[in-house]
């Protein structure tokens, strides 16, 4: 029996059509928008100015803050314009735009460097590189990966969790960043284990990726004290709570973090961009993003400069497909529509998914039938239809005290109400609200 | 036979006398004071609960007004000056006299001239879209069309135009009771002083993107060019972030910089015909001049 985690959870169709193409060099951009907030948190300062010539992993936004990152120079080039351009979001937020050199060198020069596994720093100068690097969690909510590291003293750990499961349908950005990077991403993880001395760790991966399974067990050897566990392909397994629930058979507590039962969770895009700032002194301005749709003529994964415009990307793979409706930035269940396609590439993004007219539409909501599925479903144990008709009816303090603000936005029940209500978007509208009333309160 | 009736009419007769002993016992036991004043302030009261003073409810308000010994930043204004002043004879305290005000919609995009650009399939509220999403259109400031302020009118002084997608002030019916401003997730609804025969002149824009973004995304937007500004004789005209705005208080409605507009995101209301006919093919002719700077 492999292991998952016990309560709710879905399995929609998986549609990775990108799990058998390597992760390829994406053409350089000619123009990169950098947007100085692509982090949770406060965004960073600008510390260039128009007409400054920035060379290629240069700092261009200082952190703002203990929440917050540094963002670097993707390219090699010159700063054309401070300017409030559409993201992922759907408003104008700041941006850093940059014009790339094409006769500069160093955006061309593709080095490849050799599998370095000595690790010569201290634990605090590894993690002071990991904040000045720019590292953020690469999972998708972007959390500084310093503040996630940054543990009281005291705080007990006993596991480091990478999270190679990648739930989500159709991506596969990790899945091929396991197969080509293996050999880093464990010397990232021995990083982290030294760096918070921690002794054992353990791989979650699905098992529909048995490959990346087989490559780790290959690798890794019995003093490494690194577990490589398959886990039973479930939608959301990827959320760090279900993800430690399913390892270790731990129930994180509500409000509570995986820090609370002595474990740590880190992505492997996040193990690997760790591995290439503390070993090659590389900060995150790259990133693996898939591109994918069941229309593209050739959907794919690439290595994106973080800034990149989607239209670029979706250049790369042919263009859009006639018919096309939607494009999602990230995967389908989590991932959110763009408004148009001059969104620029973030830290945050890890697929490109573009749908077609005959997908893209919600059915018409009608009313709730109470057959109990969304409670079936909801990972977290809440129930969904109770919350969205407290959040549709303002009875926030009711919301708050039944535990909307545990819920993660998995999608599920939205995905499985048969009577296609807008379970989700109700239920965030009332998160945002029981927000705002508690910081307030405090 | 009549020995049965006297007793239950004798029985009835004195359980009622003992229910009544007990009602008074405790209606003297349990007596809680209350003001009578506060009866006779919400008589006065136009009994709206609409909440636009800030309590909740009239009767709230009542209280407060009796229980607050200065009451001169409170207000109704549902009922406006003449109920604050009865309000004021019956508890002999001053109150401040406020010009009537009224809510203006300070965005006219609608369908015809903003775009649709993307679509939103989730639950129609503005509350939602906003969060979500920066409006189905490319204007990240203007109005959503999802009617929160239709929602929440109790006075049914608001409808949605079907034709422009947009909602419409029924000014006769309008209290200037807030709760329009306070729904829209945009501030878009603002609050105008009531001028002499309901006579408004107010940027109808609240755009704050350069010229040329602006007026892509809709065609009545400000651009930001400063023609009020400059024609304006009161200096009732601030511009900031791109964006013109008439400042109501200082206003003369002398209407030069309706004339000026290029874009005409200046709205005029309640104004008679203008008499003048010579004036329009002119401000035509500026129209066009200006549309050409624009595009270069």
């Amino acid at each position: 029996m492999l292991k998952t985690f016990p309560k709710g959870g879905i399995h929609p169709p998986e549609n990775k059509i990108t799990s058998s193409k390597g992760i390829k060099k994406m053409t350089l951009p000619k123009v990169v928008y950098v947007p100085i907030s692509q982090h949770i948190g406060i965004p960073a300062e600008i510390v260039v100015g128009v007409k400054d010539k920035v060379t290629i992993g240069q700092v261009i936004a200082k952190s703002g803050g203990f929440m917050s990152s540094n963002i670097h120079s993707p390219v090699a080039g010159t700063v054309t314009k401070l300017d409030k351009i559409i993201d992922t979001s759907g408003y104008k937020k700041q941006c850093i735009v940059i014009r790339t050199d094409l006769k500069d060198e160093s955006n061309f020069t593709d080095i490849a460097y050799p599998l370095k596994t000595t690790i010569t720093l201290e634990p605090k100068a590894i993690l002071q590189k990991i904040n000045d690097l720019g590292i953020v969690g690469l999972g998708g909510a972007t959390f500084p990966s310093h503040v996630k590291l940054s543990i009281k003293e005291g705080t007990k750990l006993d596991h480091l969790i990478i999270n190679g499961v990648e739930c989500e349908p159709y991506l596969t950005a990790d899945h091929r960043l396991m197969l080509e990077k293996a050999e880093e991403i464990i010397v990232g993880i021995k990083i982290l284990m030294f760096a918070l001395h921690i002794d054992k760790a353990i791989i979650g991966i699905e098992n529909n990726k048995a490959d990346a399974i087989e490559t780790f067990k290959k690798i890794i050897t019995k003093n490494d004290n690194i577990k490589i566990a398959a886990l039973k392909v479930k939608y959301p397994q990827g959320g760090e709570k279900q993800l430690v629930r399913a390892l270790l058979n731990r129930e994180v507590p509500k409000n509570g973090l995986p820090l609370d039962v002595g474990v740590i969770v880190h992505n492997v895009g996040t193990i690997f961009a760790i591995y290439q700032a503390i070993q090659h002194n590389i900060p995150l301005i790259e990133r693996v993003v898939t591109v994918t749709g069941k229309k593209l003529e050739n959907p794919s994964n690439y290595w994106v400069k973080i800034g990149t415009p989607i239209t670029d990307l979706v250049n790369e793979v042919g263009g859009l497909p006639e018919g096309t409706r939607k494009i999602v930035n990230g995967g389908p269940m989590m991932g959110k529509a763009i408004k148009n396609t001059d969104v620029p590439v973030t830290k945050g993004t890890s697929g490109i998914l573009v749908i077609s007219e005959d997908e893209a539409s919600r059915g018409e909501p009608k009313n709730c039938i109470r057959c109990g599925e969304c409670v079936d479903v909801c990972p977290m144990g809440l129930e969904p239809h109770l919350l969205m008709n407290l959040s549709e009816k303002g009875m926030y303090e009711k919301a708050s005290s039944e535990d909307i603000m545990t819920c993660i936005e998995c999608g599920s029940c939205s995905y499985v109400c048969p009577s296609h209500r807008p379970l989700l978007d109700y239920i965030r509208f009332g998160k945002n609200i029981v927000k705002k009333m508690n910081t307030s309160k405090n | 036979m009549s020995d049965s009736v006297l007793y239950s009419v004798l029985l009835l007769a004195s359980l009622g006398v003992v229910a009544a002993i007990m009602l008074y016992v405790v209606s003297k036991k349990f007596y809680v004071f209350e003001n009578p004043l506060i009866a006779e302030v919400d008589e006065l009261l136009p009994s709206a609960n609409c909440g636009g003073c800030g309590s909740p409810g009239c009767k709230a308000f009542a209280e407060k007004l009796v229980n607050t010994e200065d009451i001169s930043d409170l207000f109704c204004p549902v009922g406006g000056n003449e109920v604050m002043k009865q309000v004021a004879a019956v508890l002999g305290k001053e109150v401040t006299e406020k010009d009537p005000e009224l809510a203006v919609l300070r965005c006219q995009g609608g369908c015809d001239v903003r775009p649709k650009t993307t679509e939103y399939q989730g639950p129609r509220t503005c509350a939602i879209s906003t969060m979500i999403y920066s409006g189905e259109t490319d204007c990240q400031y203007g109005c959503l069309g999802d009617g929160d302020c239709v929602k929440v009118c109790k006075f049914d002084a608001m409808y949605m135009n079907e034709s422009t997608g947009l909602p419409v002030i029924i000014t006769d019916k309008c209290t200037s009771c807030g709760a329009c401003v306070e729904a829209c997730p945009r501030d878009i609804i603002e609050m105008h002083p009531k001028h002499k025969r309901d006579l408004k002149i107010f940027v109808g824009c609240l755009n704050e993107d350069k010229a040329g973004i602006a007026k892509k995304a809709c065609d009545v937007a400000c651009i930001g060019c400063s023609k009020c500004q400059d024609i304006c004789p009161k200096d009732a005209v601030l511009m900031v972030n791109n964006l013109a705005y008439i400042d109501p208080l200082i206003c003369t409605l002398c209407r030069k910089c309706v004339e000026v507009c290029p874009t005409n995101s200046i709205i005029e209301t309640n104004f008679p015909p203008k008499k003048v006919k010579k004036v329009e093919p002119e401000a035509e002719a500026n129209v066009e001049s200006i549309n050409l700077k624009t595009d270069a």
